[in-house]
């Protein structure tokens, strides 16, 4: 028996195996040398380059850039790696189209920008096939806990361990890498670029892993803030809201979860999904679903948003990734209830209208048929101790990511600083390590 | 469009485009096709004497400098003359000669520098039909170690005396090839012209070394661990072949000499260039070395355009920029430009800024939202902001007319002065 798109309900195998293979390869092939030198050479080496300012690493690019322009690709890869240590995965999920090259003045100029992030990629490859470039400092005898191993994390974690803190990080999940691991689309990410990125940085010395410890179940915060000189929390966004659809028969899910599933899963030819795939939402968590679902060889992907397209936060050029994998956007629309009968089930919307008075519901409403809802409507932060101020749904911070509770740093998606990006999360880490470096050396905290 | 027929120094030819003695010219198969693909004539690859022919090194020739995208900006060679025999040449220069009697076909020659040797290549080469001759006094690299191409190019007194035998044993038009590598190019072109050249034609390659390879801490091209210098030509070496090719076509001894302009020529607009500074035909070896024999294409196409563009013939071209080329102290002092940016085309890069700010005049301003704008009141004029600019035409220099007061100097522009009558020269003549 073999199953295809029009094989009714959730199915595994819809495609066969070399065609998903190949739908979950590199989206983006690395760029050979060649291509490499070509590419470097339209960067113009701009005065205080605008670039610079919209990484939110602030990686001098066109210093590295011209770097790997004179055939020192490793040179270029210590630029970046200085100030994002987790530049190989920002090269492959950045959104670069909003960040760095939406500011390149070739943009501007011709509508093509320098290819920066594939350029970081080029260097960053050449980087990893050697150990981690950054030496320990001396040992300070100062001990930090860090709490999530995602990218907020592990990058606090390193710039710790660097200037010679022992950190000791503690992780919920069975594995390191936060999102990275779990939630970036796999095709950004192919042959384990996630874990072996951590497998790199690790060996830096001074920072110990203890995986399957989440604070809240097998630790307390008084308990770090007692054992440790400092704490960092860079614990993500762990919970996801809620669409208001009721149990559904289990033909609603989470898309992040769905995601973090076929993430971990080895074989995706085993991973069942719908022939008529219902995605909610208008982010970037959307899109990874709604394409990943076509790659599996789902038949009808639609993503439906409640509000109009500009308003949806996945880039234009993330929409039109979507819609070239074959996903259909449809807008001004949120869902009411999920029907399920003999004939299978379906998920009923209302349209929308975008006025002055905020989003109405108007009375009239279509179906959609769907064999599987995800619900992609954006996550929030899970139950946090006690002590902490939680603002807006997130952990309220100042500066290079202080918490009101001395002692206390966060970074990342679980507080209200910057986007929802592995960038901006990296950013904070990195900050939040240097203010901590400060104030266990004997400076000031706030 | 435009007529391109050539006639240099009696050489007729359908087009100004020949091959210069080179790799596209040393032998039979090459200068075919390249006639086929529209080469207005060809300099046969130089001929040594009889006997044994030379020996190339069998390890590489060519060092090369890259700009973007591996484009080829120059090229260095330390290839010799032909290595191959004498009478084969021969006998193929009179066969093509015969199958494409409308095309111009001149022979390099170098041979020792004594006037047997002289008088017996001539001889043989008596009846090829071949339209001229060029002497090869240019090569600067292992011919030159044995007392011929630049070493003798380099000796004023040597290219007079050889010129001589050859006026004397040929009724052939003699064109002088001059080699680069001296100080003062009119030496060498006022002693051709005494020894009775047709024409002189320039430049032969310059001494280079063009890298040094890192590992081996040897030269390149790298032969068994060393390497020697080399001769550069290419896009490169344009500038340096211009300003030469400028000095004879106006200097007084030399004017009139007639020129065939070599040196990195590689579009119609390079030839132009050249002509426009004197030369009666151009001469190419790189770009077709780098493109192939259909770049000529190009080049036709192009130049003919230019001419009807601007409705003069192709000898009304030749040597019209000649007298706009003058002397440092004979430029007006009194006329005074201003950059200006247009904001419209400023995409922001700030390499404006850069360069005036940390090299220049301190005469660009940064204001917010990265807009920049010159202050006229520090702008001297150097123009090295329009050179670094990445968009074309986004700054370009404003002249002030008459009567303005520049915002800098605070003095109003006035009528045409050079340093010959400025207050400041020692020098100067008092203005009559
Ligand atoms: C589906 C999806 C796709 C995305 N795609 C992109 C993309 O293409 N490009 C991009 O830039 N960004 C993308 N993002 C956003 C990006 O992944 C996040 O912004 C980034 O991972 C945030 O890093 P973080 O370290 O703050 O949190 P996370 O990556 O969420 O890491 C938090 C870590 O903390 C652990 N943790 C949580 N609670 C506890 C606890 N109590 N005790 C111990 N450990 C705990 C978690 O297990 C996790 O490992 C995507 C997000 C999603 C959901
Ligand atoms: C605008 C300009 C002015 C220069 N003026 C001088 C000078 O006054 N004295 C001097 O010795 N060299 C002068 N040079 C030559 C430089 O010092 C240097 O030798 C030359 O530019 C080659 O180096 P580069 O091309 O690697 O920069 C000048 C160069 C430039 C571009
Ligand atoms: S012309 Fe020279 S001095 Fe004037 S603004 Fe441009 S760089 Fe500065």
């Amino acid at each position: 028996m073999t199953n295809s798109p029009l094989t009714p309900g959730l199915a595994a195998a819809r495609l066969p195996a070399d065609a998903i293979a190949a739908g979950f390869s590199d989206h983006e092939p690395p760029l050979d040398p060649h291509e490499a030198a070509v590419a470097a050479d339209r960067c113009y080496f701009c005065y205080d380059a605008p670039c610079v300012d919209a990484c939110p690493t602030g990686i001098d690019i066109p210093l590295f850039i011209r770097q790997i322009a004179t055939d020192t690709p490793e040179a270029a890869a210590a630029t970046i790696l200085s100030s994002n240590i987790l530049g190989g995965m920002c090269a492959r999920v950045c959104p670069t189209e909003t960040l760095c090259e939406g500011a390149c003045v070739r943009e501007t100029a011709e509508g093509k920008p320098v290819e920066i992030g594939r350029l970081q990629r080029y260097a960053t490859d050449v980087a990893m096939t050697a150990p981690q470039p950054f030496a320990r400092a001396a040992a300070t005898g100062k001990h930090v806990a860090v709490v999530g191993a995602g990218p907020a994390g592990l990058a606090c974690a390193h710039r710790l361990a660097m200037h010679g803190h022992d950190v000791t990080v503690y992780e919920a999940r069975p594995k390191p890498g936060g999102l990275n691991e779990f939630g970036i689309a796999a095709y950004k990410a192919t042959d384990a670029f996630a874990q072996r990125e951590v497998d790199w940085l690790l060996p830096i010395g001074g920072i110990t892993m203890e995986c399957g410890k989440a604070l809240g179940r097998d630790v307390t915060l008084t308990q770090l803030q007692d054992d440790f000189d400092a704490v960092f929390l860079g614990v993500g966004l762990g919970g996801v809201n809620d669409p208001g659809l009721g149990a559904a028969n289990g033909v609603l899910r989470d898309a992040v979860d769905f995601i973090a599933e076929l993430r971990q899963t080895e074989d995706l030819t085993s991973l069942p999904v719908g022939r008529d795939v219902v995605v909610i939402g208008g982010g970037m968590t959307a899109v990874d679903a709604a394409v990943q679902s076509r790659l599996l060889g789902a038949e009808n992907v639609t993503i439906v948003y409640r509000r109009g397209q500009e308003a949806m936060s996945a880039s234009d050029h993330e929409q039109d990734h979507a819609t070239g994998a074959g996903v259909r956007i449809r807008t001004n629309a949120t869902p009411v209830a999920i029907h399920t009968g003999d004939q299978g089930a379906e998920i009923e919307f209302a349209y929308t209208e975008d006025g002055p008075g905020g989003l109405q519901k108007l009375d009239e409403t279509f179906r959609l048929r769907a064999d599987q809802v995800l619900s992609a409507i954006g996550q929030r932060l899970h139950a946090m101790p006690d002590g902490l101020v939680v603002e807006g749904g997130k952990i309220a911070v100042t500066g290079p990511g202080r918490s009101t509770v001395a002692g206390i740093w966060a970074g990342g998606d679980c507080t209200a600083e910057g986007e929802d990006l592995t960038v901006s999360a990296v950013a904070q880490g990195r900050d939040a390590a240097e203010d901590m470096h400060t104030y266990l050396m004997g400076g000031k905290n706030g | 469009m435009a007529d391109l027929r050539s006639n240099f120094v009696g050489i007729k030819s359908p087009n100004p485009f020949w091959l210069a003695s080179a790799p596209p010219t040393d032998k039979e198969y090459n200068v075919r096709r390249a006639y086929e693909a529209g080469w207005g004539g060809v300099v046969w690859k130089t001929l040594g004497a009889e006997g044994p022919p030379v020996v190339n090194v069998n390890g590489p020739r060519y060092g090369v400098i890259h700009g973007a995208d591996r484009r080829v900006l120059g090229l260095n060679n330390i290839e010799l003359i032909t290595d191959r025999p004498l009478e084969v040449n021969l006998r193929e220069i009179k066969q093509v000669k015969r199958d494409y009697p409308d095309r111009a076909l001149v022979i390099s020659l170098m041979v020792p520098c004594d006037e047997d040797s002289w008088k017996a290549i001539l001889s043989a080469i008596e009846d090829t039909g071949a339209d001229g001759v060029e002497l090869n006094f240019g090569c600067p690299h292992g011919m030159s170690e044995r007392g011929m191409g630049s070493a003798v190019g380099q000796v004023p007194e040597y290219i007079e005396m050889v010129t001589r035998w050859v006026k004397q044993y040929s009724r052939m038009p003699c064109i002088v090839k001059l080699t680069p590598n001296i100080a003062d190019i009119r030496k060498p072109a006022e002693a051709a012209k005494r020894g009775g050249a047709d024409a002189v034609s320039l430049i032969n390659t310059i001494n280079s070394i063009t890298s040094v390879d890192l590992d081996l801490f040897a030269p390149e091209p790298t032969i068994d661990g060393k390497g020697a210098h080399g001769g550069y030509c290419g896009p490169a070496v344009k500038p340096i072949a211009l300003n030469m090719v400028a000095e004879i076509a106006r200097s007084a001894e030399t004017r009139g000499l007639p020129i065939s302009g070599i040196g990195g020529v590689t579009t119609w607009r390079d030839a132009a260039e050249f002509m426009a500074l004197g030369a009666g035909n151009v001469q190419v070896c790189t770009a077709a070395m780098t493109y192939g024999f259909k770049v000529v294409q190009e080049m036709i196409s192009g130049l003919g355009q230019y001419l009807d563009d601007k409705d003069i013939t192709l000898n009304d071209l030749i040597g019209r920029a000649v007298p706009n080329v003058t002397d440092w102290q004979y430029l007006n002092l009194n006329y005074v430009t201003k950059a200006q940016i247009d904001q419209d085309l400023c995409i922001k890069c700030g390499r404006c800024y850069a360069a005036c700010e940390d090299t220049s005049h301190q005469a660009i301003a940064m204001l917010p939202g990265r807009v920049f704008e010159v202050k006229d009141d520090e702008c001297v004029a150097c123009n090295l902001c329009v050179d670094v600019c990445p968009v074309e035409d986004c700054i370009t220099m404003r002249e002030l007319p008459l009567g303005d007061t520049d915002p800098r100097t605070g003095q109003k522009v006035v009528e045409f002065g050079n340093w010959t009558t400025h207050p400041n020269n020692p020098m100067a003549k008092a203005a009559e």
